[in-house]
């Protein structure tokens, strides 16, 4: 079972064959979002340790309200594409990845949060974080490149 | 979300780090990285449109407030020796010095080996599982996430007293 939940990462990652040519209007498609999103990470000061601190302190709403209408808008977006068969721009029918759950998923994760309280960083806010000015940050991208290259490497060694 | 989605994307920032990878060849001998990365053009533009927006809301939309974080988080970060939050990032961890110091440089570089490796290896991060996966209520995103929280609860209570 695991053997295929190993294979089927790497397909899904091979299977996106949909933007191998990509067009100038794709690049500034996808780079507005990614601005407006940098822009919302930085505003909503989910790009702040400190906000992570009192997320794990339970001592503010703040992240939980952020990341539960994340939620909420991301299950009606689902709902809508499923009840009205919404297709993507270019006419593909839109597929939500099932993600496997292995051990790899309580392991990880575990590991995840832990790195996630030091750092302060998930990997999307953390560019935006680089972008506000905090070059010390490319430090620990660096790392999460490292980390990510060592996964590969020990991926048939470890539990899945 | 429902934008990437539309355009054919899938929601998850963490495979950027992997798109990394094998953009820098690591392919070669390690098959998990032994993918069409160009496919993932669209992911790293969407990344560095983040960086961008960063430096845009940082740079020309910066109104001088500073978050305005819970009083009870400064008492407690306090007690572990950090300053008030004026800016962003704490400077005990954020700034040169911090980094270049050895226990500096070795909790950002563990930390982002964590959540590197962490990422991969449970599937996703907190877009990929928090958000896209919970909305799509999958039962190992919601597995997950408990995870991600156990490790970040860990840390926070038990090993912060520790290492400050």
């Amino acid at each position: 079972m695991s053997k295929d939940i190993l294979n089927k990462r790497v397909e899904d990652a091979s299977n996106k064959t949909l933007y191998n040519k990509i067009t100038f209007g794709d690049l500034i498609k996808f780079g507005i979002v990614g601005v407006v999103f940098g822009i919302v990470f930085v505003k909503a000061e989910i790009i702040s340790w400190f906000r992570i601190q009192e997320m794990f302190r339970f001592q503010s709403f703040h992240m939980y309200g952020i990341i539960g209408s994340a939620v909420i808008v991301g299950m009606i977006s689902v709902w809508l594409i499923n009840t009205f068969n919404i297709k993507t721009i270019d006419g593909e029918k839109i597929k939500i990845n099932k993600k496997p759950f292995t051990l790899g998923t309580i392991i990880g994760g575990f590991l995840f949060g832990i790195g996630w309280a030091i750092t302060g960083a998930c990997p999307g806010p953390i560019f935006a974080q680089i972008g506000t000015g905090a070059t010390v940050i490319i430090l620990t991208v660096i790392s999460a490149i490292a980390g990510t290259w060592l996964y590969g490497l020990v991926r048939h060694k470890i539990p899945h | 979300m429902l934008y990437l989605l539309y355009f054919g994307g899938s929601f998850g920032f963490s495979a950027n780090l992997r798109t990394i990878c094998s953009m820098s060849g690591a392919g070669k001998n390690v098959k998990f990285f032994d993918f069409n990365w160009k496919s993932q053009i669209w992911n790293l533009i969407f990344l560095i449109g983040g960086l961008a927006g960063g430096f845009i809301s940082s740079h020309y939309m910066y109104d001088g407030k500073t978050a305005n974080i819970s009083q009870n988080t400064i008492h407690d970060l306090q007690k572990l020796g950090f300053s008030a939050p004026d800016e962003i990032q704490p400077k005990e961890l954020f700034s040169r010095e911090a980094v270049f110091s050895l226990k500096g440089f070795f909790l950002l570089a563990v930390g982002g080996l964590m959540v590197g490796f962490g990422a991969r290896y449970a599937g996703g991060c907190t877009s990929g599982h928090a958000i896209s996966g919970i909305s799509d209520l999958q039962i190992p995103s919601i597995i997950a996430v408990v995870g991600f929280f156990i490790g970040g609860l860990i840390m926070t209570h038990i090993l912060f007293p520790v290492i400050f």
